[in-house]
């Protein structure tokens, strides 16, 4: 497939309901999984013979296994109120696009199949036979979704595309129409244990690589150990952050945090990886079996505390699904939840006042924060609902003087996906990412035009990395991006003599101990 | 007694019967079928409490349509409540002696009907010239505001145009529920009135009128933020749990 030649879209001064363009991304479709992926994965390597009747069984299958999904395919009174709130709708006009019309790719051949009215009075209730067209129409549209729950804010009964999104990929994969990049992706965490394919050797060679860096920098030995059995934290994040740009400077900052509170804590070999793909393609036994990886790791290295790196979806299956699909931890400290988001940790170390920070190291930036979609509205952090808004603007605001909010319809709860997330972060949809973006764009715009905004700090590798490649498509620098932990690595103020008062510490602490016994 | 009378006396049960029967049927299968993960569209309340309060806002003010959408909230909302009280109203027709809140409904009840029409003629107007919404809309989902607003209509002609032989319609009503038929009153807009209404009862289980049940099962709704206190293993998801290691 040779790269689509496409039009960015132009920032608007104010966001714009666009008119409908049918059809104009019906060309946008992902990589075809081969055959060995597919089947590394438990599926038909190619599109089976038998497709429709698979696929239609399949359907029946998971509205049986999930009521969200049976509840949405029946509830939908087709109001419009999410038809403008997809941002690959308000990017790219095409209208299937647009949330219930997504949907309802899924819905009109349920409808069909599994209700009366669809199979007395198909063109009368909008319910359509499953032909190749409507496939074709499902793989290209439903890989169009970046399952961020914006639509599902604004439904009145509550329905996410998201849920529909997944369930047509799990059919998808079941009559062996997979997408390349997830598929890929998966496999190779089941064998090595990272998105990157990234064997111990190499991560070990990396995490040496880190701390001479942040030693030649900072003149303090700040440690990432890796596979380090005893340790109280176990350490779960992207494996982005061992190797890009901005994310790897988070990983330093997360390092810092913990070397200047005294938490000893290790990456895994075996569990290096926070992302969890397994949710993108809809597949319970996949998401699971990748969550297991979590748990063994922390059963074998013996910590006290799970603690999640910054990414988005990743938060949300490990906030939200964990526990349930890889729980119980009752062999972790109860005084920790399981998992901790790393902004929760800081956020807490700083309330103590347990970190020296120095904000006026990040005096050369003007920052505003993106919230990650799946962090706003699959998750939370902390004890009170929306804590997952408030803690890391808490956070950036201890560690930067400068700091002011994008326009409030497109923050929070109503925060825009950054275009890359689901599963599209691969470059043969970048035609769809860069459209997806959009909304975004002009909402940063705003706050670079208004109040001088340099930089935009982000939590999660998916949208750091989308950022960073779409920034110069809007005429900004790739390098405006930056990481939560980044901002919070530059203000933690280290002393050689640290280590020496936490060694103090230590023999105080044998001391006391001593006493006591 | 006329031929009318036992039509509609047979066909008023029938369509109750598949209202309730269907219905039921739907709801048992909303209850039954599991919800695996914790799937809360966040904020989301962390007690149960919450939850009936968040329920009761998406019940009573619609509240995620208000953030959506100001003009299909503000005619879905006198649609709906329009509808309620006409409802309530119409109580009056199926107890003897009325109760007396109903009663008191009574003037509300009538005048409800407008604002009830207004709503669904707002409704209908953004499905025909909002290029978005005409582009969502099946033939069923026009077909559905037709139908009620000429229940409306009709119902409206007759409180306050065109009485109907309202005591005989109530003995009617009444003598339904003892089996003890009494004539219908076969007034052509009342005639026309009920078909519709047994119409609409009659597709109201195998269409979008679902929402009504649904909504209560919404699990973006519905669910307690409280996934690390707690885990939510459904059965099926519970049969994978014995290949787990560790």
């Amino acid at each position: 497939m040779a790269a689509a030649e496409f039009e960015t879209p132009k920032i608007r001064e104010y966001p714009i309901i666009p008119r409908l363009q049918e059809g104009v991304m019906a060309h946008s479709k992902p990589f075809v999984a081969k055959p060995d992926f597919q089947e590394k994965l438990g599926y038909p390597g190619e599109l089976v013979d038998n497709w429709k009747e698979v696929a239609i069984e399949k359907m029946g299958e998971l509205t049986g296994k999930y009521r969200s999904l049976q509840v949405f395919l029946d509830s939908c009174v087709k109001c419009g109120a999410c038809t403008d709130k997809c941002h690959y709708y308000l990017g790219t006009t095409d209208p299937k696009n647009m949330p219930v019309a997504r949907q309802d790719l899924f819905r009109k051949v349920y409808r069909r199949y599994y209700t009366l009215s669809g199979k007395l009075f198909p063109k009368l209730v909008g319910a359509e036979d499953l032909t190749e067209e409507v496939l074709d129409d499902w793989y290209s549209y439903f890989h169009q979704c970046s399952q961020c729950r914006r639509c599902s804010v604004y439904c009145p009964y509550g329905i996410d595309t998201a849920e529909i999104s997944m369930a047509a990929r799990e059919v998808m994969d079941a009559v062996g129409k997979g997408q390349k990049y997830c598929n890929e992706i998966i496999g190779k965490v089941h064998v090595i244990g990272n998105n990157l394919g990234l064997p111990e050797p190499a991560l070990a060679d990396t995490l040496e690589g880190l701390e001479e860096d942040v030693e030649e920098e900072t003149g303090v030995q700040v440690r990432f150990p890796l596979d380090e059995k005893g340790a109280e934290v176990l350490l779960v994040t992207p494996s982005a952050d061992f190797f890009a740009e901005p994310h790897i400077d988070g990983l330093i900052g997360y390092a810092k945090v913990f070397h200047q509170a005294g938490i000893s804590w290790t990456l895994s070999s075996y569990a290096s990886e926070a992302a969890n793909f397994g949710m993108f393609i809809g597949s319970y036994e996949n998401m699971q079996k990748l969550a297991l990886r979590i748990r063994q790791a922390a059963l074998d290295l013996g910590v006290k505390r799970i603690v999640f790196g910054e990414c988005g979806h990743a938060w949300r299956v490990a906030y939200s699904f964990l526990n349930t699909l890889a729980g119980p931890f009752d062999f972790l400290d109860p005084d920790y939840p399981v998992p901790q988001h790393i902004c929760e940790v800081t956020h807490s170390l700083i309330q103590q006042g347990k970190l020296t920070l120095d904000p006026s190291q990040n005096d050369d930036m003007v920052l505003t924060y993106h919230d990650s979609c799946n962090v706003a509205r699959a998750s939370r952090m902390g004890d009170r609902p929306g804590g997952q808004f408030e803690i890391p603007r808490e956070v950036i605001r201890s560690v930067c003087n400068h700091y002011v909010d994008m326009p409030s319809y497109s923050i929070g709860e109503g925060t825009y996906c950054c275009g890359g997330g689901g599963g599209l972060l691969t470059d043969d949809l970048i035609e769809l990412r860069v459209k997806g973006a959009l909304p975004r764009m002009e909402a940063l715009k705003n706050v670079v035009d208004d109040y001088g905004v340099t930089h935009m700090a982000a939590m999660c590798a998916i949208c750091k990395s989308q950022f960073s490649k779409v920034f110069p498509y809007y005429d900004f620098q790739m390098d405006q991006v930056v990481s939560v932990h980044q901002l919070v690595g530059n203000a933690i103020v280290l002393q050689p003599e640290e280590e020496n008062r936490s060694e103090a510490d230590q023999s105080e602490e044998a001391q006391d101990q001593a006493e006591a016994a | 007694m006329s031929v009318i009378t036992i039509v509609f006396a047979v066909l008023f049960y029938v369509a109750t019967a598949i209202l309730l029967v269907f219905t039921a049927h739907k709801i048992w299968q909303y209850a039954k079928t599991p919800a695996p993960l914790k799937i809360p569209t966040t904020p989301a309340p962390t007690t149960r409490s919450g939850v009936v309060f968040r329920m009761i806002k998406e019940l009573t003010i619609f509240e995620s349509l208000f953030k959506a959408n100001k003009w299909t909230w503000l005619f879905g909302w006198m649609f709906h409540f329009g509808l309620l009280l006409v409802l309530l109203r119409h109580l009056r027709y199926f107890t003897d002696p009325v109760w007396g809140w109903v009663v008191f409904l009574q003037p509300f009840g009538k005048y409800a009907a407008f604002m009830m029409l207004a709503g669904l003629a707002g409704l209908w107007a953004r499905r025909i010239f909002v290029d978005r919404v005409r582009y969502i809309s099946a033939p069923s989902d026009h077909l559905m505001l037709l139908l009620l607003i000429a229940i409306g209509v009709t119902g409206a002609l007759m409180t306050f145009v065109e009485h109907t032989d309202i005591v005989a319609l109530k003995a009617f009503f009444l003598g339904l529920f003892v089996f003890n038929w009494s004539a219908l009153p076969a007034d052509p807009i009342l005639i026309v009135h009920l078909s519709l209404v047994i119409l609409l009862m009659i597709i109201f289980p195998f269409s979008k009128l679902l929402h009504a049940p649904g909504v209560f099962f919404s699990p973006t709704r519905n669910q307690v933020d409280n996934p690390r206190e707690r885990r939510h293993v459904a059965n099926w998801a519970a049969r994978l749990e014995s290949t787990k290691t560790g």
